[in-house]
């Protein structure tokens, strides 16, 4: 609660949304995508060259290496956080370097949502907004699927109601 | 060469009289009427009648890539002329051939520009511009006026000849496309361009173009002594004096350097040509329609940027000029980043209001473009606008410029390691602010937000700031702008 005191806009902490807990479950799956291959191939490849002793280390070390690995993302994971009032959209994120964005709903340019291959099966969604700034960064990944519509079709429907030229 | 910049200010004073001389009279469209059955162009724009470009198009659009071709073709057509019996008959014989692949690419070049010529209409209906063009899949692009960023007049070397023009119609849009009617002779160009542009802000579409004040224009020695003076320019200067200090004293030794640095000298050469040719005589004129920009030496670029398109403004000292006084005066304007393919000349989206000029020259721009803009600065100048002093362990070359001051409608701040940087965003164009901070940031105290706008180029940020001061600054820049961006729809919707 401190790690963030100073960056919100005065508010109720309540009113702060969080990315579904599943979302934990889906980059955990691709951390581990993307760290099974690396432990095979560091363990086939050291085992044929060295020893099957170093092979094991490798193999180990690139473990280690994955669990750090998960450690930090559930750690990002943890810290997203959105947040609807009543002219804009806010959107937490980050540990290591902490941002927030504060994108008003007349800004926005279109809302698109997405679905990657870990995001559904387990029916979660990321929501993106655009404005026509292009350093804008209003993404919350992780939603399931009614709450993507929901916010999708909310801020579909405050962006028009308060849409402002460019 | 020698002509063509005598040539220039004549041309320049031409557009301004036309511009001028319609107006006391207060009606365009007599005179216009007798042009138009000359060249049976633009003139009854309003009717909403179908119009073809000048038919010229199809050589000047191919013309670019058939110059190098006919350079090569016309000495061999000559030769040919006056020693019919070549030196070698296999040899000439060949050459025919490939002469021939030539032409006939060339044929089939032209070709296709008159066939997209013929395919190619436009007029203006219902306050917006629709073009249609394409022979198989045709397509009919509309832009409405009201969105319209800016309005550009291209004129490349070869139009100029020709005395044609293209007109660029600028949207917004990340990912549109630019309206574009290449060639229109130069005086439907103009006469369009003005219409347009009163399509764009309501006024009625046959009212005389607006009076213009020229405000400021860069004398070319000055441009040429600014590209002198950049850190690209000295850097190629010192390598060719160094080269060729060294070609005499040890010509052995030096000459595979050439080799390594010619490619590099030539790139330079150019880019700095090519900044020379955009910027020179660059002329700023007032107009109740929004700011004219006209520069370049061969191809020439005439823009006008309607009131109220500016995103964002930038002011570059960079170290080498600030001995002399100079600055670099820059504007940002909504739309797509530069396509490939497309002449960086006139698809960047940021202007150089001021390529070079003195400060107050600059000053004065600013007052015209974003008449808060002096106050937000003077704020950011005052003791409490300057970076808290810790910063100086973060961030000890840039400490020394970090500042950031603003008014009600605008924000000023202040970077730039060796070269300063200040950049106004009026809070009515933000679109969305950021806050930031890093563990060293954390470790300090410090915090950052961003201030994110359409425009492309200028990144204006509220760096390095105390945490709680940052805090209350983004709940006020967020109330604010929410205050101008009301504001500024009631204007529009007021017009």
């Amino acid at each position: 609660m401190t790690r963030r005191a100073r960056a919100e806009p005065p508010g109720d902490d309540d009113e702060w949304l969080r990315p579904s807990p599943k979302l934990r479950t889906v980059r955990r799956l691709e951390v581990a995508a993307a760290t099974v291959p690396v432990v095979i191939v560091a363990g086939v490849v050291t085992g044929l060259l060295v020893g099957l002793g170093f092979a094991l280390l490798a193999a180990a070390l690139a473990v280690v290496a994955g669990l750090v690995l998960d450690w930090f993302v559930a750690r990002r994971v943890s810290a997203w956080a959105y947040r609807e009032r009543a002219d804009d959209l806010l959107v937490r994120r980050g540990v290591m370097v902490r941002r927030l964005s504060v994108v008003p709903y007349g800004r926005m340019q279109f809302v698109d949502v997405t679905a990657g291959p870990f995001e559904r099966p387990f029916g979660l969604a990321t929501v993106r907004m655009h404005t026509a700034a292009a350093a804008t960064d209003a993404r919350i990944p992780g939603l399931t699927g009614p709450d993507a519509a929901r916010l999708r079709d909310q801020l579909a429907r405050l962006g028009e109601a308060q849409a402002a030229g460019l | 060469m020698t002509d063509a910049p005598t040539d220039r200010p004549g041309e320049l004073g031409g557009a301004v009289t036309s511009n001028l001389s319609a107006q006391p009279v207060g009606d365009a469209r007599p005179a216009a009427v007798g042009i138009g059955g000359r060249t049976g162009g633009p003139l009854e724009v309003a009717t909403g009648d179908w119009h073809r470009l000048h038919p010229l198009s199809p050589v000047i659009r191919g013309g670019r890539s058939l110059i190098p071709l006919a350079l090569v073709l016309a000495p061999a057509a000559l030769g040919f002329g006056t020693h019919p019996h070549g030196a070698g008959g296999g040899g000439s014989g060949s050459q025919l051939s490939g002469h021939a692949i030539d032409l006939g690419v060339a044929g089939v070049v032209i070709l296709l520009g008159v066939v997209s010529w013929i395919v190619t209409r436009w007029r203006i209906e219902d306050g917006a511009l629709r073009i249609e063009t394409g022979l198989l899949r045709r397509s009919s692009q509309r832009y409405p006026l009201s969105q319209v960023q800016a309005i550009d007049t291209v004129r490349p070397a070869l139009a100029r000849a020709f005395g044609l023009a293209e007109l660029r119609v600028r949207m917004g849009g990340a990912t549109g496309k630019h309206g574009r009617l290449a060639y229109l002779t130069v005086y439907d160009a103009d006469i369009l361009r003005a219409r347009l542009l009163a399509l764009a802000h309501g006024v009625d579409e046959d009212a005389p173009p607006p009076p213009e004040r020229v405000l400021v224009s860069v004398p070319p020695a000055r441009l040429a002594w600014s590209i002198l003076l950049s850190r690209s320019g000295l850097a190629s200067l010192m390598v060719l004096a160094g080269l060729i200090a060294g070609a005499f004293v040890a010509p052995d030794t030096v000459r595979p350097l050439i080799g390594v640095f010619f490619f590099p000298i030539i790139a330079i050469l150019a880019i700095s040509w090519r900044r020379f040719n955009a910027d020179y005589r660059l002329t700023v004129a007032e107009a109740p329609d929004g700011l004219r920009l006209r520069a370049g030496l061969l191809e020439t670029v005439a823009e006008t940027i309607p009131a109220g398109r500016v995103q964002a403004v930038r002011l570059t000292e960079p170290l080498l000029w600030r001995p002399l006084g100079w600055c670099r005066l820059e504007v940002d304007v909504a739309g797509k980043e530069k396509r490939r393919g497309e002449d960086p000349a006139t698809s960047r989206p940021l202007r150089p209001v001021l390529p070079v000029g003195p400060r107050a020259d600059a000053d004065w721009l600013l007052e015209r473009i974003l008449p808060d803009a002096a106050p937000a600065l003077a704020e950011a100048r005052r003791p409490a606008g300057r970076a808290p002093h810790r910063v100086r362990l973060k961030a000890p070359l840039r400490y020394r410029n970090l500042s950031w001051g603003h008014t009600s409608t605008c924000v000023a701040t202040t970077t730039g390691r060796v070269t300063r940087t200040t950049a106004w965003v009026p809070l009515g164009k933000v679109q969305s602010l950021r806050w930031a901070d890093g563990p060293v940031q954390r470790r300090l105290g410090l915090a950052t937000v961003h201030l994110d706008t359409a425009g492309r180029n200028i990144r204006a940020a509220l760096r390095d700031r105390d945490a709680g001061e940052v805090e209350r600054a983004l709940t006020e820049l967020t109330e604010q702008a929410r205050t101008a961006r009301r504001t500024a729809g009631h204007q529009t919707a007021g017009r």
